[in-house]
């Protein structure tokens, strides 16, 4: 049964994308009661690689750390020890190497839906009419060609994240980092872009990081699942999803439901699931197993 | 855009007509011949019927017509006023005080209350004085204003300055200060720098909030310059009229107080409208009109 999550060997012919090194991240915090400043240490040696072209999700308690893990790895905040590389070149900043996607509806209300598109190409002063090339394409992709002219206001919150992940996309990051993305949504809007994201993911062979708190997400979405407890933020367990793809309707197969498990017990007792879990009756694991050749 | 925003005003107002549809005994006559004119004609409704008691009062002799003059005479006064060219000069001399004032201000303010707004120490410091220099009554400088300028044009375009300066400062601060984070943040996140975050996120952020401070700037400085005209000057629209008071040319004094009023009318729809476009993807436009 354990077949269906491996441990986190290194799999054949996986390209390291991005090293966590010995991540340190300390903010300094007002003493509650009179002067003076605490050191709140959010993570603490922090480590893990992520492979080129892989779904990674990030899973944990609220708090732990995981939208400072997030941040640390666009550039937005700086490390307080250890480094972080992509392709082995250290980062030190924000750059359009990564393409960001936050929870909140961050699109810019005074731009159309195709010059928020734009926006980063604009940066890029990649000129007028490739731009428009390239924002036709990812409209095209996520469904919204006929809303190009709209205004943010005038779309839904499953149309606006659409926006963001185009935004995302449309300035051609390797890595796309994606903090808790749906979470403003309702479950049925949520798993429609869920399987978007797939798609796109697939179509694009983008590196994704993307941080949850739904087990149910994480699951259904990820190559890799990094489970990460808190006070200090670390990490917990790493866990290789092996469901095969496509994976629509998979969601209500006891195969997903004993990984949804695992990690639930994973985030249950933060020492990473000493207690055994117990067998749940699954047929045929041998074939869950091997239709999904490891990455 | 600015038509959504006409709708939304139509819609609000429309409260009134579900009102009286759904109490019919309450629906005057006259309320379904003024229906179809809508809102805009019901507006004007009660104008012309000013207008016409204005007219009725004087010329029955319910009123005094030396001090109320009857409407038609004061209309007339207006164009005997353009044909002579007497009103022209002075609406040119109040026009330029207005204009180098309220735009002197303007380019005061915007660009220091950008700079407060980024740098929001700096900001902490100054606050609490141009909060004072705001609520403190314009006029009650004005004395000050000509001690240190004299009574010429530089103590009128000084103090048009003073009144317009302090609301748009106030304005630009809170508007720059209060953009997004989460635009700021996602716009850092692709790599862009302090002039362009500036440039392309932190000053459109902050236009709705500007403009509210430029439209309330041009309605303190047509009021300041009023009042300063009627103090010490020799020109202007608000010389005029005292004036034409001290002259007994009722009717001409009258003709320029109503000037006046359309003169302030017309500035705020003005400036209502560039707002409504500059700002018609701001969400409130939706909820509120204007
Ligand atoms: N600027 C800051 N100053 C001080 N502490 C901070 C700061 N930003 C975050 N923290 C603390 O760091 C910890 C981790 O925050 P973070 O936002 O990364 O958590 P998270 O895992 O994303 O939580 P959630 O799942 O609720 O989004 C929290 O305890 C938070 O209070
Ligand atoms: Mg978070």
């Amino acid at each position: 049964m354990d077949s269906l999550i491996a441990p986190p060997a290194t799999p054949e012919g996986a390209v390291t994308k991005i090293e966590f090194r010995n991540i340190q991240k300390v903010y300094r915090v007002k003493k509650e009661n009179g002067g003076g400043y605490d050191d709140f240490v959010v993570l603490k040696d922090f480590n893990l690689d992520v492979y080129a072209g892989e779904f990674l999700t990030l899973v944990g308690p609220s708090g732990c750390g995981k939208s400072t893990l997030l941040d640390l790895l666009a550039g937005l905040i700086p490390l307080s020890g250890g480094e972080i590389r992509i392709d082995g070149r250290i980062i030190d900043g924000p750059a359009m190497d990564r393409g960001f996607v936050m929870q909140a509806y961050a699109l810019f209300p005074w731009l159309n839906v195709q010059a928020n598109v734009e926006f980063g190409l604009t940066i890029k002063k990649v000129p007028k009419k490739e731009r428009r090339a390239i924002s036709g394409h990812f409209l095209e992709l996520v469904g919204l060609t006929a809303f190009a002219n709209r205004y943010p206001h005038e779309l839904s919150g499953g149309m606006k994240q659409r926006v963001a992940i185009a935004r995302a996309l449309a300035f051609d990051p390797e890595v796309l980092l994606m903090d808790e993305p749906f979470a403003a949504l309702d479950a049925q809007t949520r798993e429609t872009l869920q399987d978007e994201l797939l798609d796109l993911w697939e179509k694009t062979g983008k590196t994704v990081v993307f941080v949850t708190h739904s087990i149910d997400e994480a699951v259904y979405l990820a190559d890799r699942i990094a489970v990460l407890a808190s006070n200090p933020g670390r990490l917990i367990e790493l866990v290789n999803i092996k469901l095969s793809r496509p994976r629509q309707g998979s969601r209500g197969s006891a195969e997903f439901g004993w990984i949804r498990h695992k990690i639930w017990r994973y985030l249950q007792n933060d020492e990473g699931g000493q207690e055994p879990i117990p067998e749940l009756g699954v047929p045929n694991v041998a074939e869950v197993i091997d239709s999904r050749a490891a990455l | 855009m600015s038509t959504k925003t006409a709708d939304a005003q139509v819609a609000i107002a429309n409260p009134a007509l579900t009102a009286t549809k759904v109490n019919p005994g309450a629906s005057l006559p006259i309320g379904k011949v003024l229906k179809p004119l809508g809102a805009f004609f019901r507006g004007f409704a009660i104008i012309f019927i000013i207008i016409g008691l204005w007219e009725a009062f004087p010329r029955f002799g319910w009123i005094d017509p030396f001090l109320l003059p009857r409407f038609s005479d004061v209309v007339t006064g207006f164009f005997t006023l353009l044909k002579t060219g007497e009103f022209f000069k002075h609406f040119n001399v109040s026009i330029a005080r207005i204009s180098s004032g309220f735009f002197g201000g303007l380019c005061l303010a915007i660009p220091i209350g950008i700079f407060m707004g980024w740098f929001k120490t700096f900001e902490e410091y100054v606050n609490p004085l141009v909060e004072a220099c705001r609520n403190s009554s314009v006029l009650t400088l004005y004395p000050i204003f000509i001690l240190l300028f004299g009574i010429g044009e530089q103590a009128k375009i000084a103090i048009i300055m003073w009144g317009t300066t302090w609301v748009v400062l106030l304005n630009t601060i809170a508007g720059v200060k209060n953009v997004d984070s989460v635009l700021i943040k996602s716009a850092r996140s692709m790599g862009v720098g302090d002039l362009t975050l500036l440039w392309k996120v932190i000053l459109p952020a902050a236009t709705p909030s500007i403009i509210t401070g430029i439209r309330l700037g041009a309605a303190n400085s047509i009021l300041i310059l009023i009042a300063a005209e009627m103090i010490g000057s020799n020109s202007g629209l608000g010389f005029m009229i005292f004036y034409f008071e001290a002259r007994y040319a009722i009717p001409e004094m009258y003709a320029g107080v109503i000037f006046l009023a359309l003169m302030g009318v017309t500035v705020h729809e003005i400036l209502c409208r560039v707002e409504s476009y500059l700002t018609s993807w701001h969400e409130k436009s939706i909820y509120f009109g204007t």
